[in-house]
């Protein structure tokens, strides 16, 4: 076995081009490990304390830059030297991708004087350059799509108030999720179009309320992304305010619909005041906020939701919304198949473990714990809640987004690449204090192509490793997805019920259903 | 061409994809129209550089 670099100099790839290119190369004979990454100072760090560079004395490597690639392979020495020789046909773009059509424009300006009928620019370049291209969509009159993250504040700012006096929108940055006019951009699900209209800071939330809209046989006018920070204070709401005005005046949406992480102070009462005036019924839904008092009193159309689910069947019952009602979770049989699984656990085992690959369902199961008087620990705690103090290593009861920052770090987010949460998902199953893990399935566009595939081994494997040192461990799972997503959610529920998972019609259900378990496992406790 | 975000919603957008080239085809395989940018970093990758360039430009 031997570790070795390959650089390729002035070469820039995306960085889920690149993560195909490590898969593949792992998948040759000989290769144990294949990274494929940009020669960032970070990057390079990683590698260097996973053994590479040879200590300072691969001077290649050493001096290697940004702008430069790097190809890690650990194997057997035929098999690296084999692809050290030859990278460039490792780096070569499948048949079916967008290349080797008609030459490519270099910059945006470039394309907007090609393609003078675009309306939207979509931009995921690496965050320092983002607000760069954003400012140059914006010269051109394109609207903005902006996954990219660090991007700063004041960027930020400035790009939303310039597309706000243009009568254009900053989507971002950090927006995972759009469907314009029956497009849906970035991470999408395949849903129909009709009258209920979304605005949401969260890419997941986004997500799962769409699908659920769905599958209750109604439709999306639109759903407009805003960026995950577009609703704090520094920001106020620049993106949010202007999608609720386009909302309003778009003839197809009947209902508007508002989704958010806890907004700040100062927003939340600006957000408020604007959607009481609105001429359209509204459904508010701050995910970790505070329950409101009265959660279902309708002041002038404004409603308000505490989970997804409750956002779904306020929006279905709106005038001018045709949808079937949902049938939530049944309590009871909730409580008497919670009451089987705890009598089946081990008194030791005591604690629930969330991985999250949706940072906003992350959020929405703190919620559901907190309202039940369960205080758990968080890497991305909603007030009331603990902070890990390592996001990498859970605390008793843990429920962590596996998207944040720390974690995608010079790799892809979990919804894309499965391999950091399988590690994480292996670790809490063995542990024996665990009684419960949470998981949620992200289909549609740019996800993975088989997100329960790509962890069903692992659940089986732990749950059998418990079974023979005589636990029960639970694995309750939701698949945020529909029929017509290229995964299937039934082909992907049946793959996780297989594995041994109880599977829930929704994130929030599932967290109920483990807050059920969470509460019975604190009596059990206390009884003894 | 500026298209306001209002006028937005009643068109068939079109799109200018600029980084992951999935975003991109994605979009092409459900039907819609998209023109992919060749990007790579400005000023062979020094940001710095790059903000001075488009300040002096």
């Amino acid at each position: 076995m031997i570790k070795k670099t390959v650089v390729r100099k002035n070469r820039y790839f995306d960085s889920v081009f690149l993560m195909q290119v490590a898969r593949r190369i792992a998948a040759e004979p000989g290769i144990k490990d294949a990274s494929a990454l940009l020669c960032t100072e970070a990057n390079k760090k990683v590698l260097v304390e996973l053994g590479y560079g040879e200590a300072g004395g691969d001077t290649e490597f050493a001096s290697a830059g940004p702008n430069d690639l790097v190809l890690a392979l650990e194997g057997e020495k035929s098999a690296v030297m084999a692809v050290a020789a030859d990278p460039e046909t490792r780096l070569q773009r499948p048949a079916s991708s967008s290349v080797g059509t008609a030459r490519e424009p270099r910059s945006l300006a470039e394309a907007a004087a090609l393609s003078p009928r675009s309306g939207v620019a979509v931009i995921s370049v690496p965050g320092e350059y983002a607000a760069r291209e954003s400012r140059a969509a914006l010269r051109e009159g394109l609207n903005v799509f902006l996954f990219s993250s660090n991007v700063s504040v004041a960027d930020e700012i400035s790009l939303k108030t310039e597309a706000r006096q243009k009568g254009l929108i900053v989507m971002g940055p950090d927006c995972g999720t759009a469907f314009i006019g029956g497009a849906g951009i970035g991470f999408a699900n395949a849903v129909r179009r009709g009258p209920v209209g979304i605005v949401g800071s969260s890419g997941t939330g986004i997500q799962e309320f769409s699908c659920m809209v769905h599958r209750a046989g109604c439709g999306i006018s639109h759903a407009i992304g805003t960026g995950s920070r577009d609703l704090s204070d520094a920001i106020g709401g620049i993106s949010t305010m202007t999608a609720i005005d386009a909302l309003e005046a778009d003839r197809d949406t009947k209902v508007i619909v508002v989704i958010s992480k806890p907004p700040g102070q100062g927003a939340t009462a600006r957000l408020r005041e604007r959607l009481a005036r609105s001429s359209r019924p509204v459904v508010l839904c701050l995910l970790g906020a505070h329950r409101p008092v009265e959660p279902e009193q309708a002041a002038g159309g404004l409603n308000e939701a505490s989970t997804i689910d409750e956002a779904v069947s306020l929006a279905l019952q709106a005038p001018g919304v045709n949808g079937a009602t949902r049938r939530p979770l049944d309590p009871e049989a909730a409580r008497v198949e919670a009451a089987l699984q705890v009598s089946r656990m081990r008194q030791g085992q005591r604690y629930v473990r969330g991985l999250f690959a949706g940072g906003t369902l992350c959020y929405q199961a703190q919620g559901i714990f907190r309202d039940a008087g369960l205080l758990v620990h968080s890497n991305s705690p909603i007030p009331g809640m603990r902070e890990l103090e390592d996001p990498r290593t859970s605390r008793e009861s843990s429920l962590v987004d596996m998207g944040a920052e720390i974690f995608v770090e010079g790799r892809s987010h979990p919804m894309i690449d499965a391999s950091y949460r399988r590690k994480r998902l292996e670790e809490e199953g063995n542990d024996t204090s665990v009684a419960l893990i949470i998981l949620d399935f992200i289909l549609g566009a740019i996800s993975s192509r088989d997100p329960a595939g790509d962890l069903a081994e692992t659940i089986r494997a732990v749950r059998e490793a418990a079974r023979r040192r005589g636990d029960h461990l639970c694995v309750v799972a939701s698949v945020c997805g529909t029929e017509e997503d290229a995964q299937g959610l039934a082909a992907q529920t049946k793959k996780l019920l297989e594995a041994g998972a109880l599977v829930f019609p929704s994130a929030a259900e599932a967290a109920v259903f483990a807050r059920e378990i969470a509460l019975k496992l604190n009596r059990r406790k206390e009884a003894r | 061409m500026a298209m306001k975000f209002a006028e937005l919603l009643v068109a068939t957008p079109v799109f200018v994809n600029v980084g992951v080239r999935e975003f991109g085809d994605s979009l092409r395989e459900a039907g819609f129209e998209v023109v992919q940018v060749d990007w790579s970093p400005p000023a062979g990758g020094n940001a710095a550089m790059a903000a001075l360039l488009d300040e002096l430009l």
